[in-house]
């Protein structure tokens, strides 16, 4: 059998229990073939158990013990299937008060994100608040799935003006490709087969967007970003002076003979070999990982940034940045904090709060002294040794950071360059 | 090695590419690592990402096997005889030693041991003070897994408390410990069953032959075929029959089922993978049946 020669999307799904995410789910898993008897019968049977008849497709992701006792959906939960023309990462985020952060966690690898709306409820507060953190992590594309027509008579009128309402709020928005689909994930209409309920809507179904969209484009495939992760020195008789700097490709590529400068020390040197396991390359290309060995022997150590010559990164101490705070002790702007860029950690000190974003009206508000859980900030911070990197719409792998809490090691808030 | 022509990436390409990251990262941020090495189907593939990851230098940390001694013996071989191969250095715990010290009682001697080897790995960590294990566990096995970070932090009692874990976001990993606590690190954790044979396939990786269809000797108890072997006898009526079966996973012999299958190579096995109906632990593991939410159970013990 021939291997199938198929591209990774990763998706994230927006909604609350309400708007009906997991029948969503569900609906995609089952249409799609991706779901097993043995978990089918197990849902019928919890089904039954609770007594209902049919299938609830919604427990299929149900998750642990502790959810079904409360009834809640903790963090997020990564479920996969595949078609024959992609295979899909879902990052399912439930929509309880630490949306915020679930949300901007799932986002920050998605390609696409599906926003649900309730066709009976239209643009909600909550709506604005997906969308806003869509276009504050950057996800290029974004699915506004307008959903339960069902319950509104499969009306087109109503859905226009939910999409009309929704262009209004997102055009203040930095989103790339917006794409509204009419559907209800009960009765499986737009979800993966078209149904017959709404012949007026002539735009492709979720799934044939989910297999079809463009996503070649959603890497930086122009500036070449080569963060050292770790130095390759076997010192074995047969490899005894090789020196190999091996790292991920973040963005761009490169090619045998290259120019390139080491950052922050601002070295330079060529590129004399591309090594992988398989052979070597003429050229590579993000997010390949590979080994790079260089013609002069210069000192270069993890946390350093290889690039081309001709395209520089941006080398400072000082930076501004969007921060989401992600812990349940508040900000100590008199504290010291560690910063991981790239796979560089150093130290940093957060010594300017400007406004914290309202997510529900999108209104900056001054004046603040802490940062709590789930807010949104801009800030200014100093690092004690230089980044080198991109502002974060430009290049998202240069340009995302996690702050560290020295004292309890706790992953304390997510950044984006500004 | 000759010259390579870069082509397309596809999902295989980039599977890989986020292990090969994830290893690194583990070797250049953590002191102490080991990586879990069984000689089942996952962690063959761990071995191959490792190579990449780290060749030609060898791998910065040992390989560990928590050996259950309820093992198959074609596993064991293949085993030791990779480790070999790669000439990288192998330590293997037994649970017979936590029984022996009396820190596993068991109520019966075949009993199944997947819920123990916790305590043994957990003695493993100790004794060499390992502080990330790198394991080959996958996020469809099961739904407790669905839930769990690729750097899966664990409390100093080796617990994984799933309402507390760090937040995961881009590729930047948290890998700080304090003395004590430890990491599990799942570098697999976003490849499903597919996946790992169409790997296994397109890197032309040795398996253990059990894995591929072979006649056998099977009791069938509820809905699954439990292999006869010194630790499982027929009981009352119940029948002995050879059939042709394989393998989808390897772990303890009292409660590790075979399917049956005429598989016998690997393009076989891709076929029936992308058209089987039942799930890789649904058809195969008796002790994840025990109760709806028994790995999420033994996880929180310290299971890996």
């Amino acid at each position: 059998m021939k291997l199938p020669n198929i591209e990774l999307l990763r998706f994230i799904t927006a909604g609350s229990v309400d708007d009906g995410k997991s029948t969503l789910i569900g609906r995609l898993l089952h249409d799609s073939k991706s779901i097993f008897e043995d978990q089918l019968c197990a849902i019928e049977n919890t089904t039954k158990k609770r007594g209902l008849s049919g299938v609830d497709l919604s427990l299929l992701t149900d998750g642990l013990q502790a959810e079904r006792e409360q009834g809640i959906t903790i963090d997020v939960a990564y479920r996969y299937f595949a078609t024959p023309k992609r295979k899909f990462i879902i990052a399912d985020t439930p929509g309880h008060e630490q949306y915020t952060r679930n949300m901007v966690t799932g986002a920050s690898t998605a390609n696409l994100a599906v926003i649900l709306i309730d066709a009976r409820r239209g643009v909600l507060t909550q709506t604005r608040r997906h969308a806003y953190l869509a276009s504050l992590v950057g996800i290029p594309h974004l699915v506004v799935a307008v959903n339960k027509m069902d319950l509104v008579g499969y009306s087109q009128k109503i859905f226009d003006s939910i999409v009309e309402e929704f262009g209004r709020f997102a055009s203040n928005l930095d989103l790339r490709n917006v794409i509204p689909i009419p559907m209800s994930a009960l009765e499986g209409d737009m979800v993966v087969d078209r149904g017959e309920n709404m012949p007026w809507y002539k735009g492709e179904t979720l799934m044939e967007v989910l297999e079809n969209i463009e996503i070649g484009h959603d890497i930086n495939m122009e500036d070449f970003r080569f963060p050292v992760q770790w130095i390759c020195r076997p010192q074995t008789a047969e490899w005894h002076d090789f020196r190999g700097y091996m790292g991920r490709i973040e963005s761009g590529s490169v090619r045998t003979g290259d120019e390139i400068t080491v950052l922050p020390s601002g070295r330079t040197s060529r590129i004399r070999e591309i090594m992988t396991y398989d052979g070597r390359l003429i050229e590579a290309i993000a997010p390949q990982s590979v080994t790079l060995i260089l013609e002069d022997e210069i000192d270069i150590s993890r946390g350093d940034m290889i690039v081309k010559s001709d395209n520089l990164p941006e080398l400072s101490k000082e930076y501004d940045a969007m921060l989401c705070w992600l812990s349940d002790e508040p900000l100590d702007v008199r504290r010291k904090y560690l910063i991981k860029h790239t796979t560089k950690t150093a130290k940093i000190m957060l010594n300017r709060l400007d406004y914290r974003v309202n997510v529900n009206t999108l209104e900056k508000e001054p004046g603040i002294e802490k940062l709590a859980m789930n807010d949104i900030a801009r800030v200014g911070f100093k690092v004690q040794h230089a980044l080198a990197s991109d502002g974060y719409l430009k290049n998202h792998a240069t340009g995302s950071f996690i702050v560290i809490d020295e004292i309890t090691n706790n992953t304390v808030a997510a950044g984006m360059l500004v | 090695m000759g010259n390579v022509i870069h082509r397309k990436l596809t999902h295989l390409d980039v599977l890989e590419s986020e292990s090969i990251h994830i290893m690194r990262e583990v070797a250049a941020e953590c002191g102490n690592p080991a990586l879990l090495f069984s000689g089942g189907k996952d962690s063959i593939v761990l071995l191959r990402l490792a190579e990449k990851a780290f060749r030609p230098a060898r791998f910065p940390f040992p390989l560990l096997h928590i050996d259950t001694e309820h093992n198959f013996p074609e596993v064991i071989a293949f085993r030791d005889k990779r480790a070999f191969e790669l000439g990288e250095r192998l330590i293997v715990r037994s649970m017979e030693d936590s029984i022996r010290a009396k820190r596993i009682v068991l109520k019966s001697p075949d009993q199944s041991r997947n819920a123990f080897q916790s305590v043994t790995l957990l003695d493993a960590i100790e004794e060499f003070k390992f502080d990330a294990c790198i394991g080959g566990a996958r996020r469809d096995e099961e739904k407790a897994r669905a839930k769990e970070r690729i750097f899966s932090f664990r409390d100093e009692f080796g617990q994984w408390d799933p309402k507390n874990q760090r937040p995961e976001l881009w590729d930047l990993y948290n890998t700080r410990v304090h003395p004590g606590e430890n990491i599990r690190v799942f570098p697999i954790s976003n490849w499903t069953e597919m996946d790992i044979w169409q790997y296994i396939s397109r890197e032309k990786l040795e398996i253990p032959e059990i894995y591929f269809a072979h006649e056998r000797e099977v009791i069938r108890r509820g809905s699954s075929l439990l292999p006869v072997s010194r630790l499982v006898k027929p009981v009352g009526d119940e029948r002995v029959e050879t059939i042709s079966v394989r393998f989808r996973t390897v772990g303890d012999m009292t409660c590790t089922c075979p399917v049956e299958s005429t598989a016998s190579t690997l393009e076989d096995i891709i076929v029936e993978t992308a058209t089987t109906r039942i799930t890789e632990r649904g058809a195969t593991r008796m002790d994840d049946q025990t109760s709806e939410a028994s790995m999420e159970l033994r996880k929180k013990e310290g299971y890996f």
